[in-house]
C-alpha cells in the first residue's frame, strides 16, 4: 500500500447483505422492493406448481423447466430479500456467493456425475449374488 | 543519498517501514467508515460467509438425496407420500414469512416498534405454521410405515427436509429471542446488528427451501 493512499483512507464503502440503501423517510420505497420480490417470487413459484402437474408439455422437458424456475426464483430472493446487487459496494458479497455456488455446482453435479458413472459400471445385482455364492 | 540509504537504511525498524508517519497518522484519524459503520458491516459479512457455509452443508444432504432417491427398496415412493397441497400451503406459508421478515427489519432500522413487533409475530406466526405442516407430514409418514429406516429414498428425505426444519426451529427461536431483546434493550446498535443477522438467516432458509420444494418435492411427483 503506497503512502499516499494510507494518508487519503479507502475510497469505497462497503454494503452488507441485506441491507439496503435506506432512508428514514422513504420507507415506501424500501417496502416496493419486497413487495415486488414477493410478486415475483410468488409467481415463479405458482408456474412451478403449474408445470409439475401439467400434462401440456412434453413430460421429460418438466424437471429442466423446474430447476430452471428454480434458480430464477433464487436469483429473485437474493436481489429483492437480501439486496444482492452488482454495484460497487457489494463487490464482496458477490465475490463469496460466487465461490459458494462453485462449491455447491462441484458437490452436487460431482456427486451425481459420480454415482451415474458408478451405477453405470456396476455389475447388476443378480450376478453379483451368482458370484458370491 | 547514497545508495545505502536508498536500499533501506541503517535502520532495520524503519527499512520495511517507510512511511511510518503516514500510517498512524492513518490510525490516529476517526474516520467514520472505520469507526461507526464498520461493525455492521464487518457483522453482516461475516455471517454472510456463515450463511454461504450453511448452503454448502445442505448441498451435501441434496447431492446425498439426487443420488438416492430412487432407492426405494420396494418401499413407497415419492409419488405414493407426497402431498403437493400441503407442500403449497408451506410455500407459501415460508415466502409470506420472508416477506414480513423483510418488513421488520424495516421497522428496526426505522425505529417503529408497532411495525418491527407486528411482522414479527407475523414471521413467528407463518414460520410456526410451517412447521406444524412439516411435523404433521413427518408423522403421517411414519403412521404409514414410510419412515426413516424404511429405504435409503426416505433417509434421506428426513436427513434433507428435517434439517431445514431444525433451522427453521431454531430460526424461530432466535425471532423470540430478538423481539425480547428490541423489547429490553431498545433498538441499540449491537441488538440491530443481531436483527440483520436474522434477517438474513431467515431469508436464506426461504432460498433453501426453494431448493426443497423444487428438487424433492415437485420432480419427485413429476417423474
Amino acid at each position: 500500500m503506497s503512502s499516499s493512499e494510507l494518508q487519503n483512507g479507502p475510497h469505497y464503502a462497503d454494503a452488507v447483505p441485506g441491507d439496503q440503501d435506506f432512508d428514514r423517510h422513504e420507507m415506501a420505497g424500501a417496502v416496493e422492493s419486497y413487495l415486488l420480490g414477493l410478486g415475483l417470487a410468488t409467481l415463479l413459484t405458482a408456474v412451478s406448481f403449474f408445470v409439475a402437474g401439467t400434462t401440456l408439455v412434453w413430460a421429460p422437458s418438466i424437471p429442466v423447466a423446474l430447476v430452471v424456475l428454480a434458480i430464477a426464483q433464487m436469483g429473485v430472493h437474493l436481489v429483492f430479500f437480501l439486496h444482492i446487487t452488482t454495484g460497487p459496494d457489494n463487490t464482496n458479497n458477490v465475490m463469496a456467493l460466487a465461490f459458494g455456488v462453485l462449491i455447491v455446482l462441484v458437490l452436487i453435479v460431482g456427486t451425481i456425475w459420480v454415482m451415474t458413472t458408478m451405477n453405470h459400471n456396476m455389475m447388476p445385482m443378480n450376478q453379483m449374488m451368482h458370484m458370491q455364492r | 543519498m547514497s545508495a545505502f540509504e536508498a536500499a533501506g537504511g541503517r535502520d532495520e525498524f524503519n527499512r520495511f517501514r517507510p512511511d511510518r508517519d503516514a500510517r498512524e497518522r492513518f490510525y490516529a484519524e476517526p474516520l467514520p467508515t472505520r469507526d461507526q459503520v464498520s461493525k455492521r458491516i464487518v457483522v453482516g459479512y461475516g455471517f454472510w460467509i456463515y450463511l454461504l457455509s450453511d448452503i454448502i452443508l445442505f448441498s451435501a444432504f441434496f447431492a446425498t438425496y439426487a443420488v438416492l432417491a430412487d432407492a426405494t427398496a420396494g418401499g413407497p415412493s415419492g409419488r405414493d407420500l407426497f402431498d403437493l397441497h400441503k407442500v403449497a400451503i408451506e410455500t407459501a406459508c415460508l415466502l409470506l414469512s420472508s416477506f414480513t421478515c423483510g418488513l421488520a427489519s424495516i421497522g428496526a432500522r426505522s425505529g417503529r416498534g408497532s411495525w418491527f413487533y407486528g411482522a414479527m409475530t407475523a414471521t413467528c406466526l407463518l414460520g410456526a405454521a410451517f412447521l406444524f405442516i412439516e411435523i404433521n407430514e413427518f408423522r403421517s409418514m411414519i403412521a404409514q410405515d414410510a419412515g426413516p429406516t424404511c429405504s435409503a429414498f426416505l433417509s434421506s428425505f428426513f436427513a434433507l427436509v428435517g434439517l431445514h426444519g431444525l433451522h427453521v426451529t431454531v430460526g424461530l427461536l432466535w425471532l423470540l429471542t430478538m423481539m425480547a431483546q428490541v423489547f429490553a434493550k431498545g433498538y441499540r446498535a449491537d441488538i440491530l446488528r443481531r436483527v440483520l443477522c436474522f434477517g438474513l438467516f431467515w431469508h436464506t432458509l426461504d432460498i433453501i427451501w426453494v431448493g426443497i420444494f423444487t428438487m424433492v418435492y415437485l420432480i419427485g411427483v413429476a417423474q
